[in-house]
Parts: C-alpha cells; structure tokens; sequence
C-alpha cells in the first residue's frame, strides 16, 4: 500500500502536461431519512471513494451496470450535487466545495450532454432560445453576435439553420442530441462529461452521435468524461477506460490493454457478457456468469464491495478493502489478487490464487 | 412511442418544402429563415403562431367574443341605457320583462323597463349593468390576488426545500381555518378603516377583495408545489444549473412556462368561486351594501320570489355562469396555444 502510492503523482507527470481534471477520494452519499422525526439513519453511498484524473484531450470511458454510480459520478463532478467528500480540480481550480454562487464563473469550463435528449430540452424554449441560454448567462455579447453565434454552432454541431425557431418536440431523437451538444459546447468548455449520451438513441444514430462528438473533440481540443454501459462504443472512443462498481472504480486502464487483458474479475465478466458476433467462436469462449444482484449501494458488503459475487473470491476479501494499486502500462486495479505481484502483469501469475479460490468457494 | 416517430418523419424532409410550412409563406421570410436573422424575430412571430392556434379552438373563440360582449356590457352599457340602477319608482314595481308579453297578454310589461323591474320598482337592466361591474371586478382582482399569491407560495416551497415545510404548513393551516367566521372577523376589524381611508365603496371593495384573495390561494399553492417539485428533477433543469443559471431566472425561464397550465386551470376555476363567494358575503350582510348591486345579490335577493319572477334569478345566473364559462373556455384555448408540442400539430 505504502509502495502504491508513490506511482500515483509520477504517471500523470510522466506523460507531460498536467491532468485538466482530478478527482481524489470523491463520495456522494444521499441520506436515507426515516422514522417519525425523519432522523438519518443512512446513507446510499452511489459514489463511495473514486479517485482519476484525465489529461488535457484524453477521453476516458466509465462503464460499469446500471446503479453502479456512474451517471452520480458525473453529476458529482460537475457539482451538480453537493458532493460529500472529496476534491475536484479542474483546469488547477478547487471547485469540490465551492458555494454554487462561487462556482458559477468556473462553469463554462465545463459542461455536461445528457443521456435523455427528449428531457434535457425545455419543451418551452426553441432551439435558438435553448443554445442561446449559456450565452446569455456568462457573455456581453449584443444579441445579434449571440444569434450569430447560435448559428456557427448549429452549423458545428450539423444542425439545418432555418431549425433555429423550431421546438424541440419537432425532431428526432439524433438531432435533440446535437441540440443538447451545441448547448455544451457554447461556452467553448475544455471539459464535457458526456452522460449515455448515446443510450436512448437508435443505433444508427448511435454512430453518427458519437463520430460528431470525435470531430468537435478534434475540432474545440475537448476533453471527455464519457459515461456508457456500451462497451463497445467506449472501446471506440476512449482512450482510457475506468470500471465501475458499486460506487468504485475497480480498474482502471488504457483502452487497449483493458480490452486485450483485464485484470480484475468484474471487468473480466462485464467484457465476457459483450456477445460474440462469430458463433463458432461465441461456442468456445467461456463465459463468466455472475451470480447473484449487485449489493444495495445502502449496505455494501464488509471488505471488497465485489466479495458477494466475485468468481474468485478469497477469505481475505470478506474482510479487507482492497485499495487500488498502479501496476506497470498506467494501469491500476483494486482487487487483493494483485497485492503482492503488483510488478507482474501476467495472466498466469494473477490467476492462480484466483483459480484456487474459486474451487475454494464451491465446496462449502 | 407514435409521439416519438410523428416528430421524427416531419422533421426528415429537406428544409425548402418544410420553411413555409411553418411560417407565412412570403418569400422574405424563408430568405432570412435560411439566412442570418432567423432567431432575431421569434418574439414577434411566436405570439402570432399562439394567435393562430387559438382560433383554432372554436370553443375560445366564442369564449372570448362572448367576454368581450359582457365586459363592453357592463362598462358602457350604462352610457347607452341611462337609467340609474338605484333609482325607486315604486309606481311600477314587480314589472315583468317584455318578452312575457309573448304568451300572456295580461302581464304587467313596459317597454321602458324591457328586463322588468325588482320590488321597489329599481331597473333589473341597469342593475345588472351596475352589478356586472363590481362582480367583474371583485372576481379578476380577488383570482389575481389568489393566483399570484398561490403561485408566489408553490413555487418557493417547491423550489426552495428549506422553506417547503414551513410553507407547506401555513397552506395546511389556511385549509383548515373555517372561511366565513375568518371573512366576518375580517370584515368587523377592518371595515370601518378601510372605509374611512378609501370612501365606502372602494373600501369595502379592497377588503372583499383581499379576504377573498388570500383564504383561496391555498389550493393553487399546492398544484404548483406538487408539479414544481416534479420539474425540478427532470434533466433540463439540471443542464440549466450545469450552465450555471441562478435561482430566480431558474424559476422564471424554465418552471414558470412549464406550470402554466394547471395555473391556467386554477385561474378559471379562481374566478368563478370569487364571484360566488362575493355573493355568498353579500347575501350574509357583510360585502357591499344592500343598495349597492352585485350579480350575486342581485341572486340572492330575489330567491325567495323566484316562482313568481324566475327572470330576476335567470337573467343574473346566466350572467354569473357564462362569464365564467367563457373565462374556462378561454384559459383552455390559451394552455393549448401555449404549449408548442400542441401548437405544432
């Protein structure tokens, strides 16, 4: 533990540029308020202890199964909520517990595309009336540049100009989402967290949705906090991908190598339910199935939050918090069957213990 | 999942057939549509679009021609037939209305006097000239007073969570007072100051309508609080907070349009009740004095002879009734024209 804090500050610092967005022991937790004087009597910890940073026009896909905290993670970050504990910097700002007034000026840094394009729009407001909006709340410009303005980002973002007095009610699912994009993008933000922004869209829309959000990357030098449950369309776009599980990330790593290898046994099952195109291929490759539901965010198991369900648990999961630890590539994993051979990346040496365990585990 | 594809085949085709489609078709427009300025006149044409759709509504339409006559009724009305509503002639009391004349020949008409004349032989026309005047007026004010205030109060307990219980609870509390013994208990504390600070009739007007005003605002609140607290979760006010849009233009520019309707519907319904209620305190001695005509006392008063003259009942009913039908006609057309999902169609 003691040795796996020290790679920590060295990898951003390795590949140069400081990291535009770090997150350090963030927690979002939500009271549960019961009885006759409403006292608390617990918390829903939806984001319980995540910590990442994300450097200057890097993408880094969150995945993880529904209720895992993703979605919360986003919010959090963004302060949406007040967040419980934690520290977020953003482009060398403290902004986790500034007041919302304060934070106010920092917020065009960063914006936000939701995942239900249908209610991320007031049905009220037309298209024009809704880009317009985060001009008109930190900008001086005259009305006729902002109009102006409105436009370039319709044509950015390939949306018709002559829409521009339309209601949202009046186009598709794919063009309400451009519409939310060229919201974000109106106070020309470094940081974007994109929410499923594709998840509620058809998949040909999917594609093209995701390639605009590629070319405006390329096009504004964004940087991306891309949450998704589609792994495949985060394996398109991420650079890194982080693995979360019940308020954890659980692995973090760069996309390649988490795709060709994962290391820890969630991520190894969530990438073993993606299905297989071949048949013949789908008939040899062995499946991990998980038994069992994710534990209530309310009441997380005693030692690592994956004990309940993970294939190769060991006795010292049930009672220690696994602590996430670097291991060589960038990569980092919270899972004890990586404590002490944190040097090796091996697949036969991390599998070991695992394979033990696992028959371990069916006998009693 | 029909609304979602409808939306999505209109929104398909190529945008030269779509422009004059959905504005006037000359050719200016769709050259500035296409070009530069679009966004720049949406205010303009925005009200013209929720003009067009309203009169679609037949129902409005007539609602709303029908409250113009009734308002054009009891504001110059008294210009045209000048006869002074007060005025007893006592001579020709209990004068039954003109048209009697059609199936009994016997019946006591004057052609002076086509809607009939009271007991003490006052004008029923000019009565309910002059008693249009105050109802109507007691009635918008007294909605108003209750609408503003009831949304003033939804929406801060709706959006504020730190004042929701406290307001919350004052709802709860007005609810549960007993209206009339309040309105009495107003009426015996304030009346004669009013009446020395404003002269007797515009004061008992202000205390009517305050007392109506605020013990019927109550169940706007709660409307407003249910559908704000509703609103406040759903993805477009967490993006305006993203942007970093404060409070008051939170409330103003996306909660406010969106409540509208049931605000609407209260608002109709508001109208109604407060001009009952006015006729229900005059009928009790405590609204406006008895020589001083109403819609709802010209009603009262003439219960108890109603076998004998139904027209003194029938004629300050349908007064009472149409107005208020109209008024929900009209709040009904407006909520449609407003909301640019319907507007659409």
């Amino acid at each position: 533990m003691l040795d796996a804090a020290a790679p920590a500050p060295a990898t951003p610092a390795a590949d140069g540029a400081p990291p535009l967005l770090d997150v350090r022991g963030l927690k979002m937790h939500f009271p549960i308020h019961s009885g006759l004087l409403r006292r608390q009597v617990g918390a829903v910890k939806a984001v319980d202890g995540v910590d990442f940073t994300i450097r200057p026009g890097e993408t880094l896909g969150l995945v993880g199964e529904s209720g895992c905290g993703k979605s919360t993670c986003g919010r959090a970050i963004l302060r949406l909520y007040d967040i419980t504990e934690g520290s977020i910097r953003i482009d060398g700002v403290e902004i986790g517990h500034l007041s919302q007034h304060a934070l106010r000026k920092h917020r065009p840094t960063m914006q936000m595309v939701f995942q239900d394009p249908q209610a991320s729009l007031n049905p009220r407001m037309n298209v024009s009336q809704i880009i317009r909006e985060p001009l008109d709340e930190h900008t001086k410009l005259s009305s006729a540049e902002k109009d102006e303005k409105v436009l370039e980002l319709m044509d950015a973002v390939g949306l018709n100009r002559a829409f521009a007095r339309r209601f949202p009610h009046a186009f598709s699912g794919g063009q309400r989402q451009r519409i939310g994009i060229a919201r974000a993008l109106a106070l020309n933000p470094k940081f974007i967290v994109c929410d499923e922004p594709i998840a509620a869209l058809d998949v040909s829309i999917q594609a093209q949705v995701v390639n605009l959000l590629e070319d405006l990357q390329e096009q504004f030098g964004l940087t991306y906090l891309f949450i998704s449950h589609d792994l495949s369309m985060v394996r398109h776009i991420a650079t890194r991908v982080a693995v979360m599980y019940l308020g954890r990330i659980v692995e973090l790593a760069p996309r390649e190598a988490l795709y060709a290898e994962p290391l820890h046994p969630y991520t190894q099952a969530l990438l073993s339910a993606v299905p297989e195109p071949d048949p013949a291929l789908a008939r040899k490759v062995e499946r991990v199935i998980l038994k069992g539901d994710v534990p209530s965010p309310a009441n997380p198991p005693k030692g690592c939050n994956f004990c309940t369900r993970c294939p190769k648990v060991m006795d010292i999961c049930h009672e220690i918090d696994p602590m996430p630890r670097h291991l060589p590539g960038g990569r980092q994993v919270a899972c004890h069957l990586y404590e002490d051979t944190k040097t090796t990346t091996d697949p036969t040496a991390a599998h070991k213990p695992g394979h033990s365990s696992a028959q371990q585990g069916v006998s009693p | 999942m029909t609304d979602r594809t409808d939306p999505h085949e209109r929104a398909e085709p190529p945008p030269s057939p779509a422009v004059p489609a959905g504005g006037a078709p000359d050719g200016g427009e769709i050259a500035e549509a296409a070009g530069s300025a679009a966004p720049g006149q949406s205010s303009t044409s925005l009200w013209r679009d929720v003009w067009v759709q309203f009169r679609e509504h037949k129902g409005a339409v007539i609602g709303l021609a029908f409250l113009i006559f009734i308002t054009l009724f009891v504001i110059a009305g008294p210009w045209i037939w000048q006869v002074d509503p007060a005025d007893l002639d006592i001579r020709n009391k209990d004068v039954r209305p003109i048209y009697t004349w059609l199936w009994d020949r016997e019946a006591d008409v004057m052609w002076s006097r086509p809607l009939g004349t009271d007991n003490l032989g006052r004008d029923i026309l000019a009565n309910l000239m002059q008693g249009g005047r105050v109802s109507m007026a007691v009635g918008w004010v007294a909605m108003l007073l209750a609408l503003i205030l009831g949304t003033l109060i939804g929406v801060l307990a709706g959006y504020f969570r730190a004042l929701d219980g406290l307001l919350m609870r004052f709802t709860d509390l007005m609810l549960a007072l007993p209206l009339l013994p309040l309105l009495l208990v107003m009426m015996l504390l304030f009346r004669d100051q009013l009446r020395a600070a404003f002269g007797p009739e515009q004061g008992i007007f202000v205390l009517i309508v305050t007392a109506i005003g605020i013990t019927s605002w109550m169940h706007t609140a709660r409307i407003v609080r249910g559908d704000i607290l509703a609103l406040k979760e759903r993805e477009y006010v967490l993006a305006a907070r993203s942007i970093g849009t404060p409070s008051r233009r939170m409330i103003t520019r996306h909660l406010l349009p969106n409540v509208l309707s049931p605000i609407m519907v209260s608002a109709t319904l508001g109208l109604a009740t407060a001009i009952i209620t006015e006729s229900a305190l005059s009928f009790l001695g405590l609204g406006f004095p008895s020589d001083y005509p109403t819609w709802g006392k010209i009603l009262f008063d003439s219960v108890e002879r109603m076998e004998r003259f139904p027209e003194r009942v029938i004629w300050p009913g349908l007064c009472i009734s149409l107005t208020v039908l109209a008024v929900n006609y009209i709040g009904d057309g407006l909520r449609d024209a407003l909301d640019p999902r319907i507007r659409g169609r």
